[in-house]
């Protein structure tokens, strides 16, 4: 697993960050505003990472395919959400999806 | 303090009060399976808890944790966050004068998040915004850190969490979060070319750099022009 040190620094790190990106509003108080383009590149880039991230994470194991069951409980949990289905439901169907689909010998 | 709470209930009214304690709800449980998924990807308890206080970002923490989970270097996993909250500077100046002067810009500016900016980006008066913004951001990081540790402690009592499907349950939770974003076509056309480079690069690459390189996608990434001028001659 990953060294500890290292772990805490790299959370350190992205705490100070996100303070510094969060503060930065309140104190340039003056009227001044992002250039509109600037500002929706930048949230287009956060939607481009947790999608290839949601793609990984439900695809892949390491550097292979991740299998069946948990590529199908993602997908069962996406339909729901796209439903609007409460959050909650999303989860719990997504993850019975997948333990089910394993509990019968799909892996 | 009190009184404080008071006036900012008065000043919320009971539909607003009562659409955030669901939000704060909401997110407790969204932090539970956080909390376990964590430590069931191989994490101990202190990294899920440590990062719900000091960063307090949702999205970026379950791609940190993600990233350092699937055995990532945390300095990809590092950037990676900060791209994601870079939102936040936008939030900043849209909500500064909501967050108030002097020292309340310190914890006010921790306690931002896309569901207490929206909540007083909703509301009319400035009194309005001030409560909305304040008590749901207040709301959320009670909720949020509870759920995290509960689920931390959790977790760690569940030994192989792929039997209850956990494995399954984070990919659903983040595609549950950006999939409104995804109706834009600019932003979907960006986020899919995106998904394509990450998951061709996943075999090439050491864990946590393919999501880095999914931001190629962004080369796709149109913004829609007015197009009457071409349109004159």
């Amino acid at each position: 697993m990953t060294n500890p040190g290292l772990l805490l620094v790299a959370v350190l790190i992205l705490a100070v960050g996100t303070f510094s990106l969060r503060i930065a509003g309140p104190l340039l108080r003056t009227r001044f505003e992002l250039p509109e383009r600037a500002e929706k590149v930048m949230s287009a880039a956060a939607v481009v990472l947790l999608a290839a991230l949601v793609a990984t994470a439900a695809l892949t194991a390491g550097h292979g395919a991740a299998g069946i069951a948990r590529p199908a409980g993602v997908l069962v949990g996406g339909v729901l959400a796209w439903r609007n289905v409460p959050f909650v439901l999303v989860i719990v169907a997504a993850a019975a999806t997948a333990a089910g689909l394993r509990l019968i010998g799909v892996p | 303090m009190r009184s404080i709470w008071r006036t900012l209930r008065e000043d919320l009214g009971k539909p607003l009060a009562r659409d955030i304690a669901l939000v704060c709800l909401a997110d407790g449980v969204v932090g539970l399976s956080y909390g376990a998924i964590s430590v069931g990807g191989g994490l101990q308890v202190w990294v899920p808890v440590l990062l719900s206080l000091v960063v307090f970002a949702g999205a970026s923490q379950f791609l940190f944790v993600g990233i350092v989970a699937a055995g990532g270097s945390p300095i990809a996993a590092t950037i990676a966050g900060l791209l994601v909250n870079s939102r936040h500077v936008a939030f900043g100046l849209a909500v500064s004068d909501v967050i108030g002067g002097g020292w309340k810009k310190l914890p006010g500016s921790h306690l931002m998040t896309d569901e207490n900016v929206a909540f007083a980006l909703g509301q009319d008066d400035l009194r309005r915004k001030r409560a909305a913004y304040w008590v749901c951001g207040i709301g959320i990081f009670v909720c949020w850190n509870l759920g995290v540790f509960a689920g931390a402690r959790l977790g760690s009592v569940i030994t192989d969490t792929d039997v209850f499907g956990l494995d399954a349950a984070f990919p659903a939770v983040l595609l549950a979060l950006v999939l409104p974003s995804l109706r834009d076509k600019a932003t979907r056309t960006a986020a899919l070319a995106g998904v394509v480079v990450a998951l061709a690069a996943t075999p090439l690459l050491p864990a946590g750099l393919p999501v880095l390189f999914a931001l190629v996608g962004l080369v796709f990434y149109r913004v829609q022009q007015p197009v009457e001028q071409e349109v004159v001659r």
